[in-house]
């Protein structure tokens, strides 16, 4: 008479499983990582004539060593600078002061009223990271507020709610006009 | 009488457990497939700022992180190193690993590898322009500050 195998005790499966369980829950890492995302500037040629640029479309940011930052030559607090870079950009023909404007047609926003105006932005060596974060940040945050603003006025929607096409089409009527300045040698 | 008493002395039956393995895998699996094991061992610190107007690093492959803040052994000064791989590295090793980085990607890839700056929050930006300069010098112009979420005037 054939003699019946024994089943394999399978109690201890479950065990098993636990402690690969385990293994994986510890080295996972789900966390996703954030971030500003930008494009460096390809770069520039030794003989290459500087671009000129007219001063009234230049605003200036400049950052210290000890994180102090000037605006156009005057002092400014970094909370007021997200507001100073908003008016800067928004374009307002016949001010002399402020930067020039062209009205350039895209699709589906029509015609928009732009402005030539560029903001430079140059810091320290012994800048912190921190600073040019935050100040980095606040530049975002002028030109985020700007597509909104843009995106109610032309669709009547948050920016967030848009289609791709439309936020592409915002996204080329607001340019992140952000320039950062070569690294000056002393 | 006596035959039914037996089933009078009704015992709750136990719960059959032969399902938990099964159960367990899922979970493994589950965990399996969405585990990165972390590639790196941090050799310097990175408490990154936080900022407001960020985006979701999309398709984790095509990320390569530089990594910049002071040594995580205090032997070795407070002063911000730069962490490639698994190593302390100089600006000029930058070039080389890039190229590296590139190489191990797929031809269709290459041109949408994002470089995270992944740097400490005390750092100067001497060292964090250096990087960057000898980022434009190899191409590699998709770059990546990594911040956490929070407002960026407590920074």
């Amino acid at each position: 008479m054939a003699r019946k195998t024994p089943e394999i005790n399978s109690s201890s499966q479950a065990d098993i499983a636990f402690l690969l369980l385990c293994f994986f829950l510890m080295t996972t890492s789900m966390d996703v990582d954030y971030g500003i995302t930008r494009r460096l500037p390809p770069p520039v040629e030794q003989n290459d004539e500087d671009v000129k640029v007219k001063e009234r479309n230049v605003m200036n940011v400049m950052v210290n060593k000890s994180d102090r930052l000037l605006v156009n030559g005057r002092p400014m607090d970094i909370s007021l600078l997200k507001d100073e870079a908003k008016r800067f950009m928004t374009p307002r023909p016949g001010d002399e002061t402020a930067p020039e404007v062209e009205t350039k047609t895209f699709d589906l926003v029509g015609d928009v009223l732009m402005s030539k105006g560029v903001i430079s932005l140059q810091n320290d060596r012994g800048t912190s990271y921190a600073m040019y974060i935050s100040v980095q940040n606040e530049l975002a945050r002028a030109f985020n507020e700007m597509k909104e603003d843009l995106a109610w006025k032309k669709f009547h929607k948050h920016l967030d709610q848009l289609t791709e096409d439309q936020t592409k089409a915002i996204n080329e009527a607001v340019p992140v006009r952000v320039s950062e300045a070569e690294p000056v040698v002393y | 009488m006596g035959k039914f008493r037996k089933e009078g002395k009704k015992e709750v039956p136990q719960v059959s457990t032969s399902s938990l393995p099964d159960i367990v895998y899922m979970l493994i699996f589950f965990f399996m497939i969405t585990t990165s094991m972390r590639d790196v061992e941090l050799k310097v610190k990175t408490a990154m700022p936080k900022a407001t107007e960020i985006q979701k690093l999309e398709r984790k492959a095509l990320v390569s992180s530089i990594y910049i803040g002071p040594p995580r052994d205090s032997k070795l000064g407070t002063e911000s190193r730069i962490q490639l791989d698994d190593s302390f590295a100089r600006t000029t090793d930058i070039a080389d690993w890039i190229q590296k980085e590139r190489d191990s990607r797929s031809e269709a890839d290459r041109p949408l590898l994002t470089t995270a700056l992944k740097v400490h929050k005390d750092t100067r930006m001497g060292v964090v322009t250096d990087v960057k300069q000898e980022l434009r010098k190899v191409g590699a112009f998709r770059i990546n500050y990594t911040t956490l979420k929070g407002s960026a005037l407590e920074n």
